[in-house]
């Protein structure tokens, strides 16, 4: 049923911080090598070992410049699938392939009933779905729902692959529909927002916006003098030394 | 986005074969086109193999082909699986109506002409509605949009109808329809080129990535060194020159000189006016392609803004 469920009070989501990803690539990395074995793999490969290869991937890291001159900054950006509270990629579905889960939120495909229109892929802003060439299906990021819920991994790291492998702490997990949820305390602390309100979608993750530099006194370096080792002459190197006391 | 040639074809095609079935069903029932059985099933035939045509071409689209079927599930959200229920639907009175044609059954021929009638304008207004639905793409989600697929199925319909009912010497009705809507046509895609032309993109590359409050955001490394999906299917882009002649080609070959032509039918008919329809099918059909496939190839997608792909116009 691609009609959208009512919604339920777990909004279950990504937080990632701008200010301390440095790009690194290690969630993308960590979330092509969980998933594609995972609940909605495989993720193929074209042309892996020869120029012009590409293949599915729920998550990418680009880099952006913002602003300019000091106060300009380097950003990395991880993009996957944002798990909107109103889905588009959802509603379009003309087969009912395509879900949000009632119970949590989370946006899924079901790849046995997927007749790969790829009209979802249009739909949805922000590029978080691709196409599997090979099986013929539409794949996205399924917020690793076989970790999350996955009693055979130590608690601890039932979490996304994402999330468990960023050395830099930048990506958090949680329920961004409890106002007193550890995310959610971190988005209202740090000013979390969404990417693109305009278009309405209400994505539940979150990013955190790079901190500002802090503000430098620019004023004009103090007169030091000469360095002692710069006098050469002895005794006037000793009436510096006193003189420096 | 990507022009792909299946769903290009596909639009073209079952939408003139609806738009001739829209206009035999309606200008039948009310005897403006000969009640012959002859012309009926020509009509009807042809309409229903274009439309079976463009419906085959358009699960070539599809990844899965053999599960086309569960398509017509989601009707009360989609708009594709509503296009879907109503192609299918709408083969039901087509089909009598074939039937009714070659029996020369004109008390089944008449209602069953009316609902075929319906059921191509339903099924053509919910196709646009598959693109205008699309709130990613600023020149699909349009109003104009959804009135110009129903124009130009219209249009290339009429021009289809009098082609064949100059065989019957009777080019007059469908001609003069004809010749009115690609004037229309012509005016409708003009009004829409200047609108999106002038139009605001529906985000930016500060707003997709919520950096802009620090300053303008530019990229600097993309995720990926070859191209993917994303760039394949949603950053299409086409040289502006090209876009521009395709243009003139669109609107010249395939509304104003069509309308033209049909103008000529409508007033000289005969053997002459044959001819003529046969020139104005063809060029509609080339006209027609080139128009649907800018609209895909114009159109520009939201994720384009993560790669630094910008709102050209």
């Amino acid at each position: 049923m691609t009609s959208l469920p009512q919604p339920g009070a777990k909004k279950l989501g990504l937080v990632i911080d701008l200010d301390t990803c440095v790009g690194c690539q290690a969630c993308a990395t960590n979330c092509k090598e969980w998933n594609t074995s995972g609940h909605m793999g495989p993720l193929p490969d074209q042309h892996p070992y020869s120029a012009g290869q590409e293949g599915v991937w729920f998550n990418r890291v680009h880099s952006y410049e913002a602003g300019d001159g000091e106060a300009g900054r380097t950003v990395h950006f991880p993009r996957s699938c944002l798990h909107c509270e109103t889905p588009a990629c959802v509603t379009v579905c003309p087969t009912g392939a395509s879900y949000k889960r009632a119970e949590d939120g989370i946006v899924l495909v079901n790849t046995d009933m997927c007749i790969g229109c790829q009209l979802c892929a249009w739909a949805c802003p922000y590029g978080a779905r691709e196409f599997d060439e090979d099986q013929g299906v539409m794949k996205k990021c399924t917020l690793c729902i076989d970790r999350i819920y996955n009693e055979e991994i130590p608690e601890a790291r039932r979490v996304p692959a994402c999330v468990s492998t960023c050395p830099a702490n930048a990506r958090h997990f949680g329920d961004l529909g409890d106002p007193d949820s550890d995310v959610s305390k971190l988005v209202a602390e740090r000013g979390g927002f969404e990417l693109m309100p305009e278009l309405g979608y209400k994505p539940v993750n979150r990013y955190l916006p790079p901190r500002r530099a802090p503000k430098v006194d620019a004023g004009p370096p103090k007169d030091a003098g000469p360095l002692p080792s710069q006098i050469t002459n002895p005794l006037l190197r000793w009436v510096d030394k006193v003189l420096s006391r | 986005m990507n022009p792909a040639p299946s769903i290009v074809f596909f639009t073209v095609c079952s939408g003139a074969g609806y738009g001739l079935l829209f206009w035999l069903g309606l200008l039948r029932f009310f005897g403006l086109v000969p009640a012959n059985p002859g012309f009926g099933v020509a009509a009807c035939g042809l309409a229903l193999v274009m439309v079976m045509f463009g419906l085959l071409s358009s699960t070539a689209h599809l990844g899965r082909p053999e599960r086309a079927w569960r398509a017509l599930s989601q009707w009360r959200s989609s708009w594709l699986s509503r296009e879907g229920v109503a192609a299918v639907v709408t083969f039901a009175p087509a089909g009598l109506l074939l039937l009714a044609l070659a029996a020369d059954n004109e008390a089944l021929a008449r209602p069953m002409g009316l609902l075929s009638a319906a059921g191509a304008a339903i099924t053509v207004y919910c196709t646009g509605m598959i693109y205008a639905s699309l709130k990613t793409i600023r020149q699909w989600h349009h109003p104009l949009v959804v009135p110009g697929y129903l124009l130009f199925g219209a249009f290339s319909g009429a021009v289809l109808l009098a082609l064949i009912a100059a065989f019957w010497g009777a080019a007059a009705v469908p001609a003069g329809i004809a010749a009115v809507l690609g004037a229309c046509a012509f005016l409708l895609k003009r009004l829409y080129w200047s609108s999106v032309d002038g139009g605001r993109p529906v985000a930016t590359m500060e707003s997709a990535t919520g950096l802009g409050f620090i300053g303008t955001v530019r990229p600097l490394d993309p995720p990926h060194t070859e191209t993917n999906y994303l760039l394949r299917e949603m950053a299409f882009r086409i040289a502006r020159v090209h876009a521009a002649r395709l243009r003139r080609i669109a609107a010249l070959a395939g509304f104003a000189a069509p309308a033209l032509l049909m103008l000529l039918v409508f007033l000289a008919g005969g053997v002459v006016g044959g001819v003529l329809a046969v020139a104005a099918v063809a060029l509609a059909t080339a006209g027609l392609l080139a128009e649907r496939w800018l609209m895909f190839a114009e159109a520009t997608h939201t994720v384009s803004l993560y790669y630094g792909v910008p709102d050209r116009r």
